[in-house]
């Protein structure tokens, strides 16, 4: 069973003792909803850009190439998905070149990166992206 | 650490929330998804149903994420996985936060510190000719208040063009790791760098974004997507609030749109200290904690140091003394913590509460002065001697005082603003606005809080809220002030706390602990743990004398029985209606106590309350 302990000038601090027991049955106290803060999609299917698991992404020196990118992946209804940005990538892309230690803190060599996610798509590459692949490609030519 | 491990456990446990996880197949893998952890991680601010994680360390992860820790999570790479190129340019970010505050509200006696510090303020730019003269942005500070209004700002005006000024050497940065993390640096460089480990064991710095990151003064105006520009070393003199501009201290005029006052709070000094301030002889033997400089000079010093003494016993006080305790693991130095109260964050904690936890930081190694005060101060030896109230004295080789800060409302009286006369603080509004198109975030804001009235606060996290708020504002919104801030406390290993609202040690309090069934369930049990208890005590004996002592005195705390303050909720309350909770070793709760604050009324019983907190779990 619980009990009750009080403590401090006038008694004023009650401490009850409770064990796993005492607290086992449901509360019977019922609170207002939960303030709900929203998360990277807003309820309205929005993109809240002050989302703080975007961090600098959205505020950084390359943050309007970014949204844009994202904007464009969000809202595609091509197929695949994002298929139509492909430009807005490159845009955000070269942009992020330009700030490596922002950019590519942990990613080392970046024609690694690029080389290896080749690898892992054309492994992995199904008839669905196979053209995108091949883009993909082509692209990481053009840079060497 | 209990907190430490809790986490690991917890990060394995994230959710990933759907509407996040449709972008981890996508392009934004590498950003979306490897921040996603961020997202739940958030104690703060944000915490929305599935968080899991709790607590502090990742208080830090909350304005910025990290995405290392994240990075290893699986991805189903089949689809659509162009973007996995772009994804794979990025990488973390960062956000960190943090920072409380001392004791409040020590009113009278007690001065500024008006000495100039004797390190030299770099103004960068060196030529104020550099600094844009007319911006639609301007912020005032360069602290995590301000950081986070320019983020705010940039969501919602994504070509904005802000300009900050700072009277710090530094980009913005998070103080909350200056009295934690940061002195647990086995690693020296790290130091150097300005970094520290998080709970997860990697590395980050204290700066919430690289230099990089930030737009040249010169080329901000020009900058099509705009940006942020931080004028460091400069500070501002004068706010004309009618015609809308600023005078630097080189009396250059700067107009802007709208503009933030986040000029934070300093360090607040008592009379006798403030004289030994001005005292050549002592001035280099006290020390204020504020600001980096303050943190290298303390822990520099405190290598060649044999006794240190930290005086206040509030946040910052505890924390940091309980941090050396735990720097000086052999037990060579004497660590001594003095304060008026009876015990560790005396002004906050219910007094039983308080003594429990003095206890637990003697455990760690601090040589706690309760009940005293520091009168006088002299040099001796080229040491400190202190006297305290009752005539016995100290001998240390340098003292830090961490008695609380005040708002800095330097730019008051010239720019027209009213302060708070109790509270301190610029006045303003439920929208952080002090006059049109003036705004005042973080430590410095006495805003009005349409559940518990006038506040002020001084936490890390009410200057993440209160910055994202602000900037909201500036940038067109025009939204209340609702969400209540957080804060936390670490001491040693026993100890970790989370708390929200009005949390003060005057008011009434109804505390629930979980009570251990094991200890009542069977005598045999306890004595064995005893007994246990008892066979480490030997084994630590070994050791150092000091593992002794620290033995001997957590054998006695587990002696007095089954009723121990482990874990709990502890309520406040005002006129019988709940104003401040406190959760006490209890971790990722703060949205039920956000809950219990909205909800704003009479409990008949708060045991029921309690329930919502499980306090039983591990």
């Amino acid at each position: 069973m619980s009990y009750c302990r009080k403590f401090g000038p006038n008694n004023k601090d009650t401490v009850i003792f409770a064990t796993k027991e005492d607290h086992s049955t449901t509360s019977n106290v019922k609170l207002p909803e939960r303030e709900q803060q929203p998360g990277l999609i807003m309820p309205n299917g929005d993109i809240n850009w002050n989302c703080p698991c975007l961090g600098g992404m959205a505020t950084g020196p390359c943050g309007v190439e970014f949204r844009n990118a994202f904007s464009c992946f969000h809202y595609s209804e091509a197929e695949p998905k994002g298929s139509n940005c492909y430009d807005l990538f490159k845009t955000m892309q070269s942009c992020m070149q330009k700030y490596p230690t922002l950019y590519n803190k942990d990613l080392g060599d970046d024609d690694d990166d690029i080389t290896s996610a080749a690898k892992e798509l054309s492994l992995e590459s199904s008839a669905e992206n196979k053209a995108l692949m091949t883009d993909g490609k082509q692209e990481k030519v053009k840079e060497k | 650490m209990l907190r430490i491990r809790q986490l690991q456990t917890i990060s394995v446990n994230l959710n990933i929330s759907r509407q996040t996880s449709q972008y981890s197949q996508s392009a934004f893998n590498g950003i979306i998804y490897k921040h996603r952890p961020c997202c739940c991680v958030r104690t703060f601010s944000n915490d929305s149903k599935d968080k899991k994680i709790p607590s502090i360390k990742d208080a830090s992860v909350n304005l910025m994420n990290d995405s290392i820790q994240s990075s290893e999570q699986k991805h189903d790479g089949s689809k659509k996985s162009k973007s996995l190129l772009f994804g794979m340019l990025f990488t973390a970010f960062t956000l960190g936060t943090i920072w409380f505050i001392s004791p409040t509200k020590n009113k009278p006696k007690e001065f500024k510190l008006e000495e100039k510090k004797k390190r030299p303020i770099q103004k960068n730019p060196s030529n104020s000719k550099d600094i844009p003269k007319d911006v639609p942005y301007l912020l005032i500070g360069g602290g995590t208040a301000s950081f986070t209004a320019f983020r705010a700002i940039k969501s919602v005006d994504p070509k904005a063009k802000v300009l900050m000024i700072t009277n710090e050497n530094f980009y913005p940065y998070m103080r909350p790791p200056l009295s934690k993390e940061i002195w647990f640096n086995e690693d020296k460089e790290l130091v150097k760098k300005k970094a520290f480990k998080q709970w997860n064991g990697s590395e980050r710095s204290l700066f919430y974004e690289p230099e990089e990151f930030y737009t040249d003064c010169t080329s901000l105006m020009e900058a099509p997507n705009g940006g942020v520009a931080v004028a460091r070393g400069w500070t501002v003199k004068k706010l004309d609030v009618n015609e809308k501009f600023v005078t630097l201290d080189d009396g250059t005029e700067i107009r802007f749109g709208k503009c933030l006052l986040a000029t934070g709070a300093k360090p607040k000094l008592l009379p006798v200290f403030q004289a030994a301030k001005l005292n050549e002889k002592t001035s280099d033997l006290v020390k204020i904690y504020r600001d980096i400089h303050d943190f290298e000079d303390a822990y520099n010093l405190f290598e060649k140091s044999a006794d240190v003494a930290v005086v206040g016993g509030g946040f910052l006080g505890s924390e940091l003394a309980c941090a050396m305790a735990r720097k000086d693991a052999k037990g060579n130095k004497n660590v001594y913590q003095i304060f008026k109260e009876g015990g560790n964050m005396g002004k906050i904690l219910p007094e039983y509460l308080s003594a429990w936890t003095t206890n637990k930081v003697k455990n760690e190694g601090v040589k706690v002065i309760a009940d005293s005060e520091v009168v006088a101060l002299k040099e001796k030896n080229k040491k400190l001697e202190l006297t305290l109230n009752d005539g016995n004295t100290l001998l240390v080789d340098y003292a830090v005082i961490a008695v609380g800060v005040e708002a800095n409302t330097d730019l008051a009286d010239e720019s027209g603003l009213e302060v708070d006369p109790e509270l301190g603080g610029y006045l303003v509004n439920t929208e952080l606005q002090a006059r049109s198109d003036i705004y005042v975030a973080g430590d410095c804001a006495c805003f009005y809080d349409t559940k518990l009235g006038r506040r002020r606060f001084e936490h890390h996290d009410h200057a993440v809220v209160t910055g994202r708020l602000a900037g909201e504002n500036m940038a067109g919104a025009r939204k209340p002030y609702l969400h209540q801030s957080m804060f936390w406390s670490d001491l040693g290993p026993d100890v970790g706390y989370e708390a929200i609202g009005i949390v003060d040690s005057t008011l009434p309090t109804v505390a629930v602990f979980a009570k251990s069934e094991k200890k009542t369930a069977s005598k045999t049990l306890e004595n064995e743990n005893k007994d246990a208890k008892i066979e480490n005590a030997v084994v630590e004996e070994e050791q150092t004398e000091k593992g002794e002592k620290r033995l001997a005195k957590s054998v006695k705390v587990s002696e007095s029985g089954d009723e121990d303050f482990n874990k709990g909720v502890i309520f406040y309350l005002k006129d019988d209606i709940v104003v401040g909770v406190v959760m006490w070793n209890v971790f990722n709760k703060i949205g039920v106590a956000r809950q219990v604050l909205m909800d704003h009324r009479k409990y008949e019983d708060l045991n029921e309350v309690a329930k919502l907190f499980t306090i039983h779990e591990d």
